[in-house]
């Protein structure tokens, strides 16, 4: 027991990036852009904190929340293509998803090999450091975006009019809601969230990035929106479920009941529950209805 | 006044002429890789490199011919097509769900499970040349079928959206995959032990062709595997029901047409083209099982190469062609001082450019309305 309390830091720090990714990947579901590049966003802004961090490590104090702040704008500024491709030119929303993958692979790389002449970054000396209890400020970063998320959609008109898009959008539009910037606005976030996750990640998890970086945690942010039922509350849950999964698989050595497992028990559970969930309540879609559909202005 | 309405005949027959070009697919899928090329050009003059650099690598993995030391050697042109060989079906997988409405972002996952299931069938399949190698074909190509067709019978009985069943899959055939692999005698974290030669795809001649390349009999499963693409989307029943269903669900299934067998069916078709590129890749690019440390994202690019190739089988051959040429240039590119990242680049911004096709539709729609207007002001 006193083992699996002394994980609790580290599934927080796993947790925090997964948690902070799926509600980026929510707002923009809820606004009616679906958005499957999650993973390539979180790595846009993972290359983007360690570059950032480990250039001025040594010459500026803080440097890691300068760097978590590049990560953001780094993964807002690509959204932007997502924006763009699916509101304004009504585009497959998955092509431009898959677009947006396939460039964050190649981007970050390309990059790490310009400015440091290897295919990844140079490890920085020390990364984030854990507070109180050895947890890492990642996590009250993530309690702090899951409660303003929360409050923005659910108890201000913003939100109420944010989720309308999703829902309904031609109903919004005729109240006079713009469907369009809303979707912008909703896309652009989820980017900044995906970005400032891939931050939180590679600063914690890790010294360097590399093309392996995130491997997979952005497509676990993407089950924990579906698991979560596009609900703040439902995305907690599914994300401390899923990031503890992926946590005993790290640390399940130093368990002892759980020696005989093999790692991949874990690292599967939230691929695994996720679909066999989506094919139980299939009679339910608890995705937001208009989501995925480009809005026609004039539309019927 | 007779010369200026023949002067205008002629220039709305070049407009109609740049509409049907715009217009039509082939020319979108050249302009979007132009564009991409033109893109990944800028890039690597942006950083102060010499973008002729990248251009010889991919002459030399087209050709066999290095430009800068004058000498040709026939491997590269081998390992230009090894390269292209999973691509090919993989976006052969993508494609062929495509012309049925579905989002096929699972090649990847079904490429792993054809992939782990050759591997296995050549640890313990039996040893007779020529049996051992086919069997592994058909168990990877059955081990895919499966692996599609359950998200196909998920999407067309429990309405599971096929994009996100398809992306989870992916990682439980990842997991499963290394979880499995590792069970193998001998085997370690890493790889298992050599197969045995009848288990390789090993042919003697492209060997000889080519100058000792990895080029495989695989080359023979493709070009199957294109020809009945083409056969059963064309020339099929199955094909057209697949394609109405695609084209309008409600429809089809009102003109008695069982959407949810088509649906399974297409997915399933997909699945086992992405197996047999996993069969291809293991059998004949590598001589032992790997536990898989990351995924080979032959998956992901396959869904490029059908963008690109426009869901055809003759198009999706030739963008297969391009993107393995992309990916086998890397090392060339490398060794020339050129990242080789660039290339993924290229593929991303490719897709990304397909993405805004909807624009070119704009550029199509204003430009109608300025004729429009041309015409009501010389009407006036």
């Amino acid at each position: 027991m006193s083992s699996l309390l002394g994980m609790l830091p580290s599934v927080l720090m796993i947790v925090a990036p997964i948690l902070i990714a799926a509600l980026g990947g929510m707002i923009s579901e809820r606004s009616g852009v679906v958005n499957i590049a999650l993973e390539g966003l979180m790595g846009i802004g993972a290359f983007a904190a360690a570059t950032t961090h480990v250039l001025l490590e040594s010459s500026m104090r803080g440097s890691v929340w300068l760097a978590l702040l590049v990560a953001t704008a780094a993964g807002m500024a690509f959204s932007l293509i997502h924006a763009y491709a699916s509101v304004s030119l009504k585009a497959d929303q998955t092509v431009s998803g898959t677009g947006i993958n396939l460039l964050s692979m190649g981007g970050t790389v390309f990059l790490c090999q310009i400015i440091f002449r290897q295919e990844r970054t140079e490890p920085y000396k020390l990364g984030m450091m854990p507070g109180l209890g050895g947890i890492y400020p990642t996590a009250y970063i993530a309690l702090a975006v899951l409660l303003a998320t929360w409050y923005v959609l659910y108890k201000r008109p913003f939100g109420l009019r944010l989720r309308a898009c999703g829902e309904h959008p031609a109903a919004a539009a005729s109240a006079g809601i713009d469907v369009k910037k809303m979707r912008y606005i909703a896309v652009l976030a989820s980017g900044a969230y995906a970005g400032l996750a891939g931050g939180c990640l590679v600063l914690t998890q890790t010294i360097q990035f590399t093309n392996m970086t995130i491997n997979g945690a952005g497509f676990i942010a993407l089950a924990a929106v579906s698991f979560g039922r596009y609900l703040p509350k439902g995305i907690a849950g599914s994300s401390v479920l899923f990031g503890s999964a992926v946590a005993l698989a790290i640390y399940m050595v130093n368990i002892e009941a759980l020696r005989g497992l093999p790692p991949e028990f874990f690292s599967i559970m939230p691929y695994l529950i996720t679909l066999v969930t989506l094919v139980a309540f299939s009679g339910k879609d608890y995705a937001p209805r208009a989501s995925g559909q480009p809005y026609e202005k004039g539309g019927s | 006044m007779a010369f200026a309405s023949k002067d205008s005949a002629k220039a709305k027959a070049r407009a109609d002429l740049f509409d049907a070009f715009i217009g039509s697919n082939g020319a979108i899928s050249v302009i979007v890789v132009v564009l991409g090329f033109l893109c990944g050009t800028l890039l690597i003059l942006a950083v102060g490199k010499n973008p002729g650099n990248m251009y010889a690598a991919l002459l030399q993995t087209l050709t066999g011919l290095d430009v800068t030391r004058g000498t040709w050697n026939a491997r590269y042109i081998g390992e230009w097509l090894t390269a292209s060989m999973p691509l090919i079906l993989c976006g052969l997988s993508m494609g062929f769900a495509a012309r049925t409405g579905l989002f096929n972002v699972g090649a990847e996952g079904q490429y792993i499970v054809g992939l782990t299931a050759a591997q296995f069938v050549a640890l313990f399949g039996p040893q007779v040349p020529g049996l051992h190698w086919a069997l592994a074909l058909v168990a990877g190509c059955l081990a895919g079928a499966l692996w599609g067709g359950l998200v196909g019978w998920l999407k067309a009985k429990y309405s599971v959206s096929e994009v996100v069943a398809t992306i989870m899959l992916n990682y439980v055939a990842y997991y499963l995959s290394r979880f499995f692999t590792q069970l193998m005698p001998a085997a370690n974290t890493y790889r298992t032990p050599a197969y045995p030669e009848t288990a390789l795809l090993k042919n003697g001649l492209f060997e000889r062709l080519t100058n000792g390349s990895r080029l495989n009999t695989g080359l023979f499963v493709v070009v199957i595997c294109v020809v009945f693409y083409w056969f059963v989307i064309e020339r099929t029943r199955l094909g057209f029901e697949l394609r109405a269903t695609g084209l309008n669900k409600e429809a089809a299934r009102c003109s008695g047409i069982k959407v949810t067998r088509s649906i399974t069916a297409s997915m399933a078709i997909a699945g086992a083209f992405a197996g047999l590129a996993g069969v291809i890749v293991a059998l004949g690019s590598f001589s032992y099982g790997r536990v898989l440390g990351g995924l080979d994202n032959y998956g992901f690019n396959g869904i490029a190469v059908a963008l690109v190739g426009n869901s055809t089988a003759g198009g999706t051959l030739l963008s297969g062609l391009l993107f393995g040429m992309l990916a086998s240039a890397q090392p060339l590119m490398q060794s020339r001082q050129i990242p080789k990242e660039v290339t993924w680049i290229i593929s991303g911004l490719v897709v990304v450019f397909i993405s805004l096709r909807a624009g070119f539709k704009m550029i199509m729609d204003w430009r109608q309305k300025r004729l429009a207007e041309k015409g009501r002001q010389r009407d006036e």
